[in-house]
């Protein structure tokens, strides 16, 4: 598979979405929270509380809407700052109450609009990016579709990144990058190899952690193998003092 | 309105000569400048004499680096740090080592920032300044590192940050690498910030995307220069987004004073003093704290 065929698989419109995730990771235990209690809820972000195995959690996923009413509606997954103030909400909320949180990550990027500008949109990543970083509780980000720069960024400033054998991780989309360097977005294909956006390519950069495989029928094991996999890096996480877990979070990126 | 994307646009016989990309005015010594916005012209002189800002109306020409720490530190008191650091093609990316050179001899600096110790009225600081004649400011890992590392250096001797940012975002030429300096930026910020430690932005014609988001929008003070072009996505590209012209002065500093984004916006004639103030406000608070304890 060439870089540029991960970011057509990444794209695929009947590639599970971060509700699929949660629903049959989490089941009946995930309870939506809705807003960022400053402006209004982004539907591009969906988060709650769950259960997995027996212990809270809370889930915070970008989500692109698995047909095109849903996607119009959840506005393809590209967050306004409210989407990022409402993640951020909810990452204080589980570190309040000592409970880890679990990202899913996919979007080709932060919403470019004008309401997104008046409202902010630079500073709402930043600031959960700072925030991100000393977050006394276990932070782990799945990239399970597009990872579209800062906007993916802002929820993934994690103890572990793991990412989804089709997924895809790029400060710019492969479009944008073949337009601006060369004036050509045919070049596409090209940019996208550059780029090094591949889940494996981003594994031998030390970006991520785990390649999650995706068998051909991806319904079928996936949801399960994952389930066990974060349940027990929760488990190995949980006896790491907070300071430890915040030490070990920023050398994670202090070492790029 | 300027265009962050400039430096990617093929090179003119100006920015040949060292000067500014083509959209902003390359300024010999002893010539009369032609001002970009109300296009009277000026004694070239004069522009200098008066912090390179447009006697007739206001305008804030982009201004070098160094001339910028020569505008803020104490005559002969800044220290640089990390001077020799400079980026290597860590993924391999198409050109990029040509790239690199010509920024060199175009800015005659190593990087996109300048880091280093300054007084500024006295008050001793750690000082960064951004610089838009390397690749438009773009964040490599050099960028991010030198920037960590100052703010490391800043929060082990207890001192401020002052950032002058101007950038037009991550570097695509390194990729995801370019990214994570986003989170190492803010994570050496959240330290310093989290010791107790004033940091102070300067945000400068134009800052947008990932320094809008990550370390320009971080700063316990924010402040901008008049008129300077501030956004998270450029605006070309949310025109092309929304498929509609924006509004004249949308994403201008004085746009964002209005939002909230901004502390304040400040005359360059006016910069020195008035980090020196903040500086003083906050040093007594946290000093006689410190005392007391």
């Amino acid at each position: 598979m060439s870089a540029y065929d991960h970011v057509i698989a990444a794209r695929a419109n009947d590639r599970p979405t971060s509700v699929d995730y949660i629903t049959r990771i989490f089941g009946d235990s995930f309870f939506e929270l809705h807003g960022d209690r400053r402006f209004a809820d982004d539907k591009a972000v969906i988060g709650g509380i769950a259960e997995l195995k027996g212990k809270p959690v809370t889930v915070i996923g970008l989500e692109k809407g698995r047909n095109l009413k849903e996607r119009m509606s959840r506005n393809f997954g590209s967050a306004h700052p409210e989407g990022y103030r409402k993640a951020l909400r909810l990452m204080k909320q589980a570190e309040k109450f000592r409970r880890p949180v679990i990202c899913f990550v996919d979007t080709s990027g932060a919403y470019c609009g004008i309401g997104a500008e008046e409202r902010g949109q630079g500073q709402a990543i930043a600031e959960n990016l700072m925030e991100m970083m000393t977050l006394k509780t276990p932070v782990l980000s799945i990239f399970i579709g597009e990872g579209g720069s800062g906007g993916a960024l802002a929820l993934a400033v994690a103890d572990e990144v793991w990412m989804l054998e089709n997924a895809i991780y790029s400060v710019i989309s492969p479009e944008g990058c073949a337009s601006i360097l060369w004036k050509d977005p045919g070049k596409t294909a090209e940019a996208s190899e550059c780029l090094k956006l591949t889940a494996q390519d981003l594994f031998k950069l030390g970006v991520i952690e785990r390649i999650i495989r995706e068998p051909k029928d991806i319904e079928s094991r996936l949801f399960d193998s994952l389930k066990n996999l974060i349940a027990e890096t929760f488990e190995r996480k949980s006896s790491i003092s907070p300071e430890k877990l915040i030490e070990m979070r920023y050398n994670r990126f202090r070492k790029f | 309105m300027p265009d962050f994307f400039n430096f990617l646009k093929p090179k003119n016989e100006l920015e040949n000569q060292g000067g500014f990309a083509e959209n902003h005015p390359y300024i010999p010594e002893e010539l009369w400048i032609k001002c970009p916005v109300c296009k009277n012209a000026v004694l070239s002189s004069d522009l200098m004499d008066n912090h390179k800002v447009c006697p007739k109306c206001n305008y804030h020409f982009r201004i070098a680096a160094r001339q910028r720490i020569e505008m803020t530190a104490d005559e002969g008191s800044f220290e640089e740090m990390d001077a020799d650091m400079s980026s290597t093609n860590k993924i391999g990316f198409p050109d990029y080592e040509k790239k690199l050179r010509s920024a060199k001899i175009s800015s005659g600096e190593n990087e996109s920032v300048i880091t280093g110790t300054a007084e500024i009225c006295g008050e001793k600081t750690v000082i960064a300044v951004m610089n838009s004649q390397f690749m438009m400011g773009s964040m490599g890992t050099v960028t991010g590192e030198k920037i960590t590392k100052a703010f490391e250096y800043a929060t082990a001797n207890s001192l401020p940050v002052i950032i002058f940012t101007v950038s037009g975002g991550a570097r695509m030429q390194e990729g995801i690498l370019s990214l994570m300096q986003m989170a190492k930026t803010s994570g050496a910020a959240k330290l310093h910030s989290d010791a107790g430690l004033l940091y102070i932005t300067v945000l400068t014609d134009p800052t947008t995307g990932g320094v809008t988001a990550s370390f320009a929008m971080e700063g316990d003070i924010i402040l901008s220069e008049p008129r300077a072009l501030i956004g998270f996505a450029g605006p070309r590209v949310i025109e092309q987004t929304i498929r509609q012209k924006l509004p004249k002065d949308f994403q201008s500093a004085e746009f964002l004073l209005e939002k909230g984004f901004i502390d304040a916006v400040v005359q360059r004639k006016d910069m020195k003093k008035t980090l020196a103030k903040l500086i003083r406000l906050h040093k007594t608070e946290t000093k006689e704290e410190v005392r007391s304890e």
